[in-house]
């Protein structure tokens, strides 16, 4: 058997990213794509688990009703260190810095991106602003919630809210900066015959993607910069006394916040329309709609910030707009899921680990996308704001869809970033865990959050203490789900067998070179002569 | 242009890109996207300035006759004059002038400094008669409150403008020092032709914060005037 495979496999000897230098230098100055997504993803990783632990403690003390095992201020801060860490250092860079950073280039057969050290320049500025929101945790954390509301947080609040705004300022211009990349390189550098309507839906979601970083993430930066100013200065710009008003801030914050949610949804659909092409072996369904609904999903979320103040004094006719052009946003999103459906129609499906990451990922997000649906309406969203029904919503949207996208992503792109193949059997079983663990941990909260269970509370009344328990459970065996990838992935890298150039064969770019890829990405540049997710005729070929 | 064509591999292509062109248009297309989150940034505080502009509009014109308007004018003719320098900069590494290259970046560097020296006498000014939120401020008469409100977005809409000066200036320094040494060519010169992009953005934002703050209800006679 490894007679056959041996020349059709490459052998290790030959050079590739990962041997071709060594040492710390080698990778801390390095401005190679593929070696600085693989410093993103040791970072994001271990950001990743660290939210997880303020995720750990918050859901051991919501085990009992009585509020018994932190102070409610310590847990004031358990909540916004999860969601600071989860949401600025884990989601927003997860797929885009990692994969896209990986396979941006690659997929349009560039030997790299635009401004290779702008790219390791971003890398250096996230992991300073990951360092100062780490230092104000060390010094006392945070207590205001991820969101920073005013007058608490300009004027009320004694934690450390200019040192966790720094962090997150200084965080934001890492993501600016890896979105002007992407911009920069899909329009400019395009292997010669790979037209827009060629490119994969992968990165045609990381260009509307990019959009919205270059220009929502400004916005935060600046509402970060007034914040602290009115915190150091008091310059009145959210203090009433002056004349200031503490709603704007949360305009010009869910400005950004708003369409950051698509910037951790929408690379997690361009990864989903690759794996479900490639797994049921057809061209994609609806190619031009789904390219165009990240488009729309992009210009959309720019729109509709004013749903999460339907009850901060907004004027009924403006709640009225923002509810109307929330739930056109439910458009482009289930055209892009309908066309996957469609695209499984009458496909060779089988069900490799991250194609079971897709179908979790379709089924949890359609769930997340309809609670959305009762948040954007006037009515239901005076009864359910600020309850469990909103946390767990969002939940589904940001970990049922996008960390679902990037297991799957990172199970499918595996062996093209090192060469290896994980453990099939291990992978699906842990895809297995951790969509049982996700329903147990949040479908309960939308029974709490509908009963009115309050978020951000450490004490509830007793009767919501069993559905607690669920949730609670449902977290640990969450976290086994996400230990388990860790494990066997760090196995694989020593070992895992060899992948081959196209283990799955797959259509795209990334494909057609070695695994791992050779530095320069390709031995020569490669010409594009056929549309893209070509399955049909290339079955057809090998016949 | 015939140069370019002939150089199979110019030294100031880098390794990832195959053409000179393709190397020149992603630079220039990279600052336009960067300053398009440039405006973003701004916008957020123009946005805060229109919305207390409409809300308090007398006392915002109470304030704006404490602002020299003398100092503020001569100020934007420094500006402009800065974005002509630098325009002649861009067309000396054009046309392969080093002399004026250098020149010409020398007086953007020195009508920069101009600006900021300028700068540095009004907020001083502002500090001598407490102006300035958060250091002792003090307002007398009904308007106080809200007169307040317009220093604060005064010190944050100058001070993040002036700070994008600094950050000019401080590359500009890096600019003259490799124009000095011969480093740009008609063929090669993306640095020059970016950063002016970027400096007449920052030029653009204070004709657009001059009016806002030094002109706009002057003429409404608060009898406040001095």
């Amino acid at each position: 058997m490894s007679t056959l495979t041996a020349p059709t496999v490459p052998v290790e000897t030959q050079e590739h990213y990962l041997n071709s230098n060594y040492g710390i230098r080698s990778w801390l100055l390095t401005v190679d794509h593929k070696r600085i997504a693989l410093l993103y993803l040791a970072s994001i990783t271990l950001f990743f688990f660290l939210g997880g632990f303020f995720a750990v403690l918050i859901r051991l003390e919501l085990l009992t009703p009585q509020g018994d095992m932190v102070q409610s201020e310590t847990y004031n801060k358990l909540f916004t260190m999860h969601g600071i860490i989860m949401i600025i250092f884990f989601l927003i860079p997860a797929i885009p810095a990692v994969l896209g950073n990986f396979l941006v280039p690659m997929m349009v057969g560039a030997k790299d991106l635009a401004f290779p050290r702008i790219n390791l320049l971003s890398w250096y500025i996230y992991i300073l602003g990951g360092l100062i929101s780490l230092g104000s945790i060390v010094v006392g954390g945070v207590d205001t919630g991820w969101t920073f509301y005013t007058p608490y947080s300009s004027t009320y609040s004694n934690s450390y809210v200019i040192a966790a705004g720094l962090g997150i300022f200084v965080a934001g211009f890492s993501s600016i900066l890896t979105g002007l990349n992407f911009i920069v390189t899909i329009h400019k550098m395009r292997a010669p015959g790979l037209t827009w309507f060629r490119l994969p839906l992968f990165i045609w979601a990381h260009y509307a993607t990019a959009l919205i970083q270059i220009l929502a993430t400004p916005v935060l930066a600046i509402t970060i910069v007034l914040l602290a100013l009115e915190r150091g200065f008091h310059i009145g710009i959210f203090d009433p006394n002056l004349g200031g008003d503490p709603v704007l801030f949360q305009h010009l914050f869910w400005f950004y916040s708003h369409p950051a949610v698509y910037i951790m949804i929408l690379p997690g659909m361009g990864i989903i329309s690759e794996l479900i092409s490639c797994f049921s072996r057809k061209y994609v369904f609806g190619y031009h709609f789904i390219a165009f609904s990240s488009l729309g999903i992009a210009v959309l979320g720019f729109l509709v910030w004013g749903h999460h103040l339907f009850v901060s004094g907004q004027s009924a006719y403006a709640g009225l707009i923002f509810s109307v052009l929330s739930f056109l946003v439910a458009i482009p999103s289930a055209i892009k899921v309908f066309n996957w459906t469609a695209t499984l129609y009458k496909g060779s499906i089988s069900y490799q680990a991250p194609m079971l990451y897709a179908f979790g990922f379709i089924g949890l997000f359609a769930i997340g996308g309809l609670t959305g649906l009762f948040l954007a309406a006037l009515g239901l969203d005076v009864h359910l704001h600020d309850t469990y029904f909103v946390v767990a919503h969002f939940h589904y949207i940001m970990v049922g869809g996008t960390v679902m996208a990037y297991l799957g992503g990172m199970h499918f792109w595996w062996p093209k970033m090192t060469g290896r193949m994980y453990p099939e059997g291990w992978a699906r079983f842990s895809a297995l865990v951790v969509f049982i663990g996700f329903n147990l941990t949040f479908l309960p909260q939308f029974i709490l959050g509908y009963l009115g269970m309050p978020r951000r509370y450490h004490a509830y009344p007793p009767e919501f203490q069993v559905l607690n328990v669920m949730s609670t459970a449902g977290a640990s065996i969450l976290g086994v789900g996400y230990l388990l990838p860790m494990i066997y992935f760090l196995w694989s890298l020593k070992y895992g067998p060899l992948a081959g150039p196209n283990p799955w064969g797959a259509t795209g770019l990334e494909w057609r070179t070695a695994s791992p890829p050779p530095t320069a990405n390709f031995k020569e540049v490669p010409i594009v002569t056929e549309e893209p997710y070509e399955y049909s005729i290339r079955e057809i070929k090998v016949v | 242009m015939s140069d370019m064509h002939s150089a199979a591999q110019p030294s100031h292509l880098t390794h990832h890109f195959d053409t000179v062109e393709q190397q020149r248009d992603s630079a220039s297309l990279g600052m336009w996207v960067f300053l398009a989150q440039e405006v973003m940034f701004f916008g957020g505080m123009f946005l805060a300035y229109l919305i207390y502009r409409s809300s308090y509009p007398s006392a915002f014109a109470e304030g704006s006759h404490h602002l020299d308007v003398v100092l503020g004018g001569i100020n934007t003719a420094i500006l402009i004059g800065s974005s002509l320098t630098m325009a002649l900069a861009v067309y000396g590494a054009q046309t392969g002038r080093r002399g004026m290259l250098v020149l010409c970046l020398l007086a953007t560097m020195a009508l920069g400094l101009a600006f900021l020296g300028i700068k540095a006498v009004e907020y001083h000014h502002k500090y001598v008669d407490k102006l300035i939120p958060g250091m002792a401020f003090s307002y007398p008469g009904p308007n106080g409150n809200h007169v307040q409100l317009f220093f604060g977005l005064y010190f944050a809409m100058t001070g993040m403008h002036a700070l994008h000066m600094v950050i000019g200036i401080a590359l500009l320094v890096w600019l003259i020092n490799d124009a000095r040494k011969g480093r740009f060519t008609p063929e090669y010169h993306s640095h020059i032709e970016i950063f002016g992009l970027y400096w007449h953005f920052v030029d653009i934002v204070w004709i657009f914060l001059f009016p806002l703050l030094y002109l706009i209800g002057r003429h409404a006679g608060t009898g406040g005037a001095h």
